[in-house]
């Protein structure tokens, strides 16, 4: 095999499973090692560089960093990244000095935002420093979008919506509340110089069946959430029956609980491991009791004297091929359910009554419009989306991160730069190397479970509606779960030419990732592992030819914890531990790259 | 904070021999020797032959004498038996184990000073005895421990470190065995698993005394360029001439080889060392040959490895003295103590 190329971002970022895996590129290990040190608001404000809403997220993000994490893969469970962002946020002091600020002369520019979600939120946190002037239009009368009006108050806390929200707001935000966009066509001959569109995806979807008009006691989820949140309903009957089982499925049957309900059924067409929502919010939902019904499908509400008495599934049976997909199905009986009320959790679409056809924004087939992946632009130049408008229902960390290559794209656009000349991501390495037997982080293996996180108890949770289930990490869970973290940051560099092949890194390594053989293609090459390649998705270093025997040093990157051990044991410095800091661009870096050609170009005529 | 001790991590890549123990079992404490000393891949080379042939840790006695090579028994297998003898004085340790414990696998490590320096006069009579062990000499042609004095196995013309060179001849360990009546004598080189880990195993299994002499650099005090026992030198200079590989019993398998390039060897417990000849003039089983082979490259500077000579006939120290086949603690106490009228009956025959 060539030697593996580790120039450039991709190599050493990919090793970063977290980071890697989470749209918005926060820097977890950095974070998480400054928690350690008890620097909670350097770690908040670390975090809020790249998510922007660090207390929310910590919270309730959909956390695609855990799944990726490779603690998960050395033993079974991940480090509690999500959790511990919430320690960073529950423990700091008041950060509103370490904001940035609007400048106190505006550049000029004006931008529009439609909804007041957290993608909008975003644009404007990344713009106004800039100097931009930006408008946010919000139908409802607060800002927050689904996170307000969706996700539970049991599992979000609205002080600590507030107080994220307004650190935004208060850079200088114009925020018009009660104010929906009606016409796009309108907005656009307004004076503005670009308009963002995160509006989010509003419509829940419909199960057109027998019996759905004849009665009010079927709710649409999201709008159901919606008016649970603003109070407009305060109750439910005793038994409830929520169809889907994603997240929104988990809010419901949740929040039933705590409008009365005693009797709470969640009706899957599928069994568990095809179900939507994360291994957690279905954890917390059958910790509260709630009963998930697997290969049940939804065929009649039944109606009797003009009231919703129950409703009949189809009993399902699958057969399943050697993949565990679904081969086929039959239906082998039916099943009727009494129930009060009925709750549709069966998936969101966008919708956009407002935007004009015919105004040069482009929809597809399916009456989305048409977004650039890089740039966020729609074919209308100017108008960009991003959130659940762009692409369908996502969760908040993407939407943020959409907000931050719209706000680079905006800023580009009004400075008549083209879009896609992007600063690109880059890779800073610096040896972790301190002295003898000295290392600058904590390179050793806690062998430590997952803790976990302590809950409201279940008598007390359900008085009201409001109260937040999760505590938060005592102060011994955090300073342990800390340590979980293998400090995949810290990366292990290779010198080909200093290796002397004495085979001291192989025999120290905890998990005998390293393999000193003789090149050859890669099967050849995997055959010789040390350990069995168990992940073919992670990468395998090979460095060049070793000057002894012309052998090569592979690395199989899967498993390796991260511990120094291998450049601590070479004698000749061929391994070194370097801590790599991902560099990830955000509208203020373009910004100041502007300036700084601007000024050489000025220089230079 | 920094730790430099290897955490026991059971990951998930891990493999379990027939016993159900991962390799992570037959490690022992962190090495306190100097980061890429041979030595400590020797270590990893036996830890992985004891893990692969399944031995039961505790069935083991690892014996040594004085030096940094003699130190390692503390950083593998953990959970066995341990006698760390006076400088030199392994051997007849070794011999009291071997006499006491016929059913314990003894494993020596010793050095090239511990053995042929100080210990020459000890190590000539376990050879000569046929004690059932594996010995290994990790060979660096220096004191390591005492800061690289030249040992009786430097080359002449081997420069230390501040540059002095050697004038004196070398006693090469593998030569001295086979004269003296070694019956499983083998050379290997600490940066070569591959052919380390499978005479590790092939001579825990031979049963009488198994020498391996393993080129093993002290990077610290000998890896320099005027060094014959550097890594580098070492790595251009050696000459396989009989590659092992060792297979464990398996009743009923036959083992497929091609005939005539490969020399089976069935051991006492049924397995079998496949011989293959990297060089074709050399022949493992004729003492004198050998011994005139290995002297003829040594004059060319050619280090002459793999297993060198080998012969399961001859008896080891129990066969010769007929002694009892049982554990001298399994022995009931009559047997051991046979009491008073035994002794004077005994006494008599002498008088
Ligand atoms: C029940 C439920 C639970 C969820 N739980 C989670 C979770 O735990 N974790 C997670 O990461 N994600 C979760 N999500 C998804 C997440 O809430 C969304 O992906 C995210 O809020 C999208 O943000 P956004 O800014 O794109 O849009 P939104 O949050 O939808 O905000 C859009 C805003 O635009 C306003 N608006 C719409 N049209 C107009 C108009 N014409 N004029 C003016 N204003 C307008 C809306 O009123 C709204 O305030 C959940 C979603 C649901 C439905
Ligand atoms: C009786 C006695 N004499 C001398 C010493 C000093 N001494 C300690 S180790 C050693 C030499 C060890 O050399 P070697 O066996 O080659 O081991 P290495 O350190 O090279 O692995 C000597 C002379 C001693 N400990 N005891
Ligand atoms: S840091 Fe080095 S020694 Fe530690 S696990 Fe990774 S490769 Fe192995
Ligand atoms: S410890 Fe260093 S010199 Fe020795 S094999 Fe590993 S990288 Fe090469
Ligand atoms: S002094 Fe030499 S023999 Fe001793 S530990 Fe160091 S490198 Fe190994
Ligand atoms: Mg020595």
């Amino acid at each position: 095999m060539d030697p593996t190329k580790t120039e450039g971002t991709e190599y050493f970022h990919r090793v970063v499973d977290c980071q890697w895996a989470c749209p918005a590129h926060t820097d977890v290990p950095e974070y998480i090692r400054l928690i350690a040190q008890g620097r909670f608001t350097d770690a908040y404000m670390l975090n809020r560089e790249s998510n922007v809403f660090p207390g929310i997220l910590g919270r309730v993000c959909d956390r695609p960093c855990e799944p990726a994490c490779r603690r998960g893969r050395v033993e079974d469970k991940a480090v509690a990244i999500c959790r511990l962002k919430r320690v960073a946020a529950d423990n700091r002091d008041d950060i509103r000095d370490r904001l940035p600020q609007a400048p106190h002369v505006s550049n000029g520019k004006r931008i529009a935002l439609v909804g007041a979600g957290c993608a909008s939120l975003t644009v404007a946190n990344d713009l106004i420093p800039l100097g931009y002037e930006c408008v946010i239009f919000e139908a409802l009368d607060t800002p927050g979008g689904l996170m307000r009006t969706n996700i539970p108050a049991f599992r979000l806390p609205a002080s600590v919506l507030d107080e994220e929200i307004a650190y935004i707001v208060d850079m200088g935000v114009d925020l018009r509340l009660s104010h929906p966009i009606e016409s796009m066509r309108a907005l656009l001959e307004e004076d503005f110089d670009a308009v963002f569109v995160g509006s989010g995806a509003p419509k829940g979807k419909e199960l057109r069946l027998p019996g759905r008009d004849d009665t009010d006691r079927i709710h649409i989820g999201i709008q159901w959430l919606e008016s649970i949140a603003f109070g407009h309903v305060s109750s439910v009957g005793e038994r409830v029956l929520i169809i889907g089982v994603g997240n929104t499925a988990m809010d419901c049957c949740r929040s039933s609980l705590r409008l009365g309900a005693k009797d709470v059924k969640v009706m899957a067409r599928k069994p568990r491991a095809f179900f939507k929502a994360s291994d957690w919010e279905l954890e917390d939902a059958e910790e509260e009791r709630v009963e998930i019904v697997v290969n049940h499908s939804p065929r009649a509400f039944l109606i009797e004297d003009g009231k919703l008495v129950g409703m009949k599934f189809d009993v399902v049976e699958y057969e399943f091929d050697d993949r565990g997909a679904i081969r086929d199905s039959r239906i082998v009986d039916e099943a009727t359910f009494p129930c009060d009320d009925v709750v549709l959790a069966i998936g969101q679409e966008n919708a956009f009554p407002w935007v004009e056809r015919g105004i040069g924004i482009e929809f597809d087939k399916w009456d989305v419009p048409i977004v650039d992946e890089t740039t966020y632009e729609s074919t209308l130049k100017g108008v960009f989306f991003g959130g659940d408008a762009a692409f369908g229902p996502k969760n908040i960390i993407w939407a943020v991160e959409h907000g931050h290559q719209a706000a680079i794209s905006i800023h580009k656009y009004c400075e008549g730069l083209s879009l896609t000349d992007r600063l690109p991501r880059g890779v800073n390495l610096t040896t972790a190397k301190m002295g003898i037997h000295e290392w600058s982080y904590s390179n050793d293996y806690d062998p430590a479970g997952r803790r976990i996180m302590p809950h409201v108890d279940l008598r007390k949770r359900f008085r009201k509606l409001n109260i937040e289930v999760e505590l938060g990490f005592t102060a011994d869970d955090a300073a342990a779960e800390v340590e979980r973290c293998l400090n995949c940051d810290l990366q292990t560099v290779f010198a080909a030419d200093l290796c002397i092949e004495c085979d001291a890194c192989i025999d120290i390594c905890p998990v005998d990732c390293l393999t000193i053989t003789h090149n050859g293609d890669a099967d050849s090459i995997e055959a010789n592992l040390r350990t069995a390649r168990l992940n073919a998705e992670q990468a395998l270093y090979v460095s060049g030819p070793l000057k002894h025997t012309s052998r090569v040093m592979v690395k199989d990157e899967n498993l390796c914890v991260h511990c120094g051990l291998c450049a601590e044991r070479c004698p000749t410095g061929a391994w070194d531990m370097q801590k790599s800091t991902v560099v990830i661009p955000y509208a203020s870096d373009e910004a100041s790259r502007d300036q700084q050609l601007c000024q050489i170009t000025r220089k230079a005529g | 904070m920094t730790s430099i001790v290897k955490p026991r991590i059971v990951h998930h890549g891990l493999s379990r021999n027939r016993l159900g123990l991962t390799i992570r079992d037959y490690e022992g404490g962190m090495s306190t020797l100097c980061a890429g000393c041979g030595h400590d891949s020797v270590t990893a080379a036996i830890i992985q032959a004891l893990f692969e042939l399944a031995v039961p840790p505790h069935r083991v006695a690892k014996m040594s004498g004085i030096g940094c090579s003699s130190k390692t028994p503390a950083y593998f297998l953990g959970a066995s038996h341990s006698f760390n003898a006076v400088h030199g004085r392994m051997p007849s340790i070794a011999t009291g184990a071997a006499a006491a414990n016929r059913e314990l696998y003894l494993l020596g490590v010793s050095g090239d000073g511990d053995s042929l320096s100080i210990g020459l006069g000890q190590f000539a009579h376990a050879v000569r005895r046929n004690i059932d062990m594996l010995y290994i000499i990790e060979n660096n042609g220096v004191y390591g421990l005492t800061k690289g004095q030249f040992s009786a196995s430097a080359d002449i013309g081997t420069a230390a470190k501040r540059g002095e060179v050697n004038e004196q001849p070398p006693i090469d360990p593998v030569q001295l065995t086979m004269a003296l009546g070694g019956t499983f004598v083998a050379r290997s080189f600490s940066g070569d698993k591959d052919q380390l880990v499978p005479l590790i195993k092939a001579g825990m299994r031979h049963e009488g005394f198994a020498m391996i002499d393993v080129l093993s650099p002290c990077v610290t005090f000998n890896d320099h360029e005027a060094s014959t026992k550097s890594y580098q030198y070492t790595r251009e200079h050696s000459h396989e001439v009989m590659h092992t590989d060792f297979v464990p019993p398996m009743p009923g398998i036959r083992v497929a080889y091609e005939e005539g390039e490969v020399v089976p060897i069935t051991m006492h417990d049924g397995s079998r060392l496949l011989l293959r000849k990297v060089s074709d003039d050399y022949d493992p089983h004729s003492r004198g040959a050998a011994i005139e082979y290995i002297r003829t490259h040594q004059r060319k500077g050619e280090i002459v490895t793999g297993l060198l000579f080998v012969d399961e006939s001859e008896p080891d120290m129990h066969g010769i003295n007929s002694t009892t086949g049982m554990p001298l603690n399994e022995l009931g106490f009559r047997s051991l103590c046979p009491g008073k009228r035994r002794l004077a009956s005994l006494q008599r025959r002498y008088r």
